[in-house]
């Protein structure tokens, strides 16, 4: 156990999904392996723990997943959301590999379920996990022990001695005392930097302070720091994030799913000054709830309310708080630290310039505006039954597209242009090779998985020549 | 009658919640769909919930709000409290109702006066009886066949009386199918299933030990009533007198039913030692103790009977395995037995709701 610790074959540094495929895959190999992950034990997995799917390409029905999803058709949904900032070659390699994750998942104990109520849409493109992401960490763990595996919690990486690509020493700092562990590879899975709030500051300034992490509050990028300081090649826009518009009293960290709100499209959404400024009825909610956060996050104060009326609020799932409720609308203002007079005459103004449709939700349907200088465009209604409901917003941050430059086997490229002699990358401290705009549901996850697997093949092999 | 608001309602409220926000564990159990066909919870769908709850843990460990999260998120715990409470709201005769927190005392206090009954009763020396009616001439057929049938009658009359109290919360009531469906549920312990995964009680990892041990449980105690009622019908129909060959009927049902609730109860017994604390409200477990506990005697006390029945052990055995049976039949109205019955009227419940959301 001690030569395990200091001189394993595979230092894995992380402890989410993309960090336990690397180290399974390592230790099935026969390389002996260490995972260092920073979070304690029951926050172990950083944003893994907040997930619930993996998108998989598949040619039939499998398992949970129904009808078929093919390379041509990923592709194009990959393109559609990144406006082309990708990796071709890497990002089609990920989408022909991810039609292994879920049989390489279900044979480290994972369990899938058929797609949750309400994402139906994604029961072709996406394997959900039972039970999510903390179960199929669960599992994970308990297959990594399994295989001798050496898991050390609270140790996160604090320094790494590289030169010219190659990784001699890692000093662990557990609570007490460090760990210098020299191993012959390295696998850096150790995520993004969204929760380093001093970091976010550098591209955003106070507006930083308002934003929400949506994820595990160990994301704070002091691997990928020490990998760019190191020569690292960068790769993704550094003041880039992935973001939604989350109800605004969602904690700091850690929320996860149960703080999102789709009331958007249902409702009108103003600014602290009590202004609309963009049009929610302009797409159908899953594809547009992306850009919300980002939205938010330019608006003065970095929030904004959701107003509706009570037939609009039986529309939408409510977030896991509950709704602000007034019988007026200059109550509701009240009650929401908004400006009465300017939200009852925002109110107004969108009342008057509604036109009446055939309300569908599921479809762009008739309902609009006309005459206002900001429309909303589908599933306009009035808002005018008592009591009005209202929700404070904010932008949650997801993941930053930031990382570190990888080939096609994950091996980490350096600034000059050369390869990493033993670093290997995978998950979100790489993702925005392939990511580099937008966002895909479950493929993260897909990319963790794929990576994760090369970079554990990758620092096997290299650590048994 | 309206379901009542207690004191741990909110927390569970609270915790169904976030769940319904979630949604990540529908697949383990019949409670997240049934959660997710409702938006608000009152203390007669809390109730309903709760009951239908097998107390797997498995959403527990899978949580990504369980503690140390700010959230603290402890569904099972919570349901648990609800479940408890929601037995002793209903407790028919309502005066009995604080028997529910004092179970080791109702139950010692049951089974020594139907001892003292039993042994009123008894016109058995210590020495053996032998031959057919020997049994009888220690407590007499008719005094047996009043006691059982009292106490017994006393169980299903107030348990249904609570289970039907807590169904007229909801109300509503069932077609065949849906009460087949639950008989389908109950036997197979669907819910402690884990969608596949198979539930982690006692601890973290997928386990199917509680499912086998109740599984074992509950069928050896069904075999060993099984074996009263062909005993009962030898006796009255046939007119053939206990005690009864070893391989005759009554008494190869009633071995194999004392032998499975034994091992059934011995390893419920242990897991719940072997169980991971977090996930389980501390202040339900007494009751599950003693009832396990009781049926251990039973099983035991029973099959003692039967290995020393030609001896002098067997007039005392017969008035110690009389008073526990006696003592499980008065105490089930107010103890864990209730789960049983609940839990029963929960699936049934769950199948009529399935049904109503299809259609």
């Amino acid at each position: 156990m001690d030569s395990l610790a200091q001189t394993p074959d595979v230092l894995v540094i992380g402890g989410g999904h993309a960090a336990l495929a690397a180290a399974i895959t390592a230790r099935r190999l026969g390389a002996s392996v260490l995972v260092a992950e920073a979070a304690p034990r029951p926050m172990r997995g950083g944003n893994t723990r907040h997930t619930r799917n993996l998108r998989a390409m598949h040619r039939e029905p499998v398992g949970t997943l129904t009808g078929a999803y093919l390379e041509d058709e990923y592709w194009e949904d990959l393109q559609r959301v990144t406006h082309g900032q990708t990796d071709q070659a890497l990002a089609q390699m990920t989408i022909r590999a991810s039609a292994e994750l879920v049989s390489f998942l279900a044979g480290c104990g994972v369990h899938f379920q058929p797609s949750l109520a309400g994402t139906l849409s994604l029961s072709r493109t996406n394997a959900f996990f039972l039970g999510g992401g903390k179960a199929l960490l669960n599992a994970l763990y308990r297959e990594a022990a399994r295989l001798g595996v050496a898991v050390r919690y609270e140790a996160p990486a604090r320094a790494i001695a590289m030169r010219r690509g190659a990784i001699a020493e890692v000093v662990l700092a557990p609570s007490a005392g460090e760990l210098r562990v020299a191993p012959r590879a390295v696998v850096a899975a150790a995520g993004g930097f969204q929760a380093n709030i001093a970091w976010m500051r550098e591209y955003w300034g106070d507006a930083a302070e308002n934003f929400v992490i949506r994820g595990t509050p160990y994301a704070r990028g002091e691997v990928l720091r020490l990998l760019l300081d190191g020569g690292c090649a960068p790769v993704g826009d550094p003041t880039q994030f992935h973001a939604i518009a989350l109800d605004g009293r969602a904690p700091r960290f850690d929320g996860g799913i149960a703080t999102r709100l789709d009331s958007v499209p249902f409702s009108i959404v103003v600014n602290r000054d009590g202004q609309r400024f963009y049009d929610e009825g302009e797409d159908l909610w899953p594809k547009r709830y992306a850009i919300w956060g980002r939205l938010i996050a330019q608006q003065p104060g970095q929030v904004a309310y959701s107003i509706c009326d009570a037939p609009a609020a039986r529309d939408f799932m409510p977030s896991v708080y509950p709704a602000v409720t007034a019988a007026t609308i200059p109550d509701l203002a009240r009650a929401l630290g908004l400006d009465p007079l300017a939200l009852a005459a925002t109110v107004a103004d969108y009342n008057a310039a509604v036109r009446e449709g055939d309300f569908d939700p599921t479809v762009l349907d008739s309902c609009r505006t006309e005459g206002l200088a900001v429309a909303k465009t589908h599933w306009a209604r009035r808002i005018e039954t008592p009591p009005f409901v209202g929700y404070p917003l904010r932008p949650g941050i997801t993941f930053t597209y930031l990382g570190v430059r990888v080939d096609a086997t994950a091996r980490v490229g350096l600034a000059d242009g050369a390869a990493a002699e033993n670093l290997f990358a995978a998950g979100e401290i790489m993702a925005g090779n392939i990511l580099g705009r937008g966002y895909l549901a479950g493929f993260g996850m897909t990319i963790g998985g794929v990576f994760g697997r090369l970079a554990g093949e990758g620092a096997a092999r290299h650590a048994g020549n | 009658m309206q379901a009542t608001e207690t004191a741990t309602m909110p927390d569970a409220r609270r915790a169904l919640e976030i769940c319904n926000a979630c949604r990540y564990c529908e697949g383990f159990c019949a409670v997240f769909p049934a959660m997710e066909r409702r938006r608000e919870f009152p203390a007669a769908d809390l109730g309903f919930l709760a009951n239908l709850c097998h107390g797997c843990n498995g959403c527990y460990h899978a949580c990504q709000y369980a503690p140390p999260h700010e959230w603290a998120l402890n569904l099972p715990a919570a349901l648990a409290r609800v479940r408890h409470e929601s037995w002793s709201e209903t407790i028919r005769p309502a005066a009995l109702r604080g028997l529910l927190r004092r179970p080791l005392a109702a139950t010692a206090g049951a089974v020594l006066a139907a001892g003292l009954a039993a042994l009123a009763s008894a016109h058995g020396r210590a020495t053996a009886h032998t031959g057919p009616g020997a049994f009888y001439a220690v407590i007499p057929l008719a005094t047996l066949i009043a006691l059982g049938a009292a106490t017994l009658l006393f169980a299903l009359l107030a348990m249904a009386a609570s289970t039907l109290a807590a169904w007229r919360g909801l109300g509503g009531t069932p077609r065949s199918i849906h009460v087949l469906r639950a008989l389908h549920d109950a036997a197979t312990l669907k819910n402690l299933g884990g969608g596949g995964g198979l539930c982690p009680y006692p601890g973290e990892r997928p386990s199917g030990a509680r499912r086998h041990a109740h599984h074992a449980l509950a069928g050896g105690f069904l075999l060993a009533f099984a074996a009263t009622s062909v005993a009962t019908i030898d006796e009255h129909v046939l007119g053939w007198h206990a005690p009864y060959p070893w391989l005759s009927l009554p008494v190869l049902l009633g071995t194999a039913g004392g032998v499975l609730m034994l091992a059934g109860a011995a390893g419920l017994i242990a897991l719940k030692r072997l169980a991971d604390p977090a996930p389980l409200a501390a202040e339900t477990l007494a009751a599950d103790q003693v009832l396990l506990w009781l049926l251990a005697a039973i099983a035991a006390s029973g099959l003692a009977l039967l290995a020393l029945r030609e001896t002098a052990a067997m007039p005392l055995l017969l008035v110690l395995h009389l008073a526990l049976v006696l003592g499980l039949f008065v105490t089930m109205p107010f103890g864990k037995f209730l789960h049983a019955p609940h839990r029963f009227a929960a699936l049934v419940r769950d199948a009529m709701e399935r049904d109503s959301a299809r259609s």
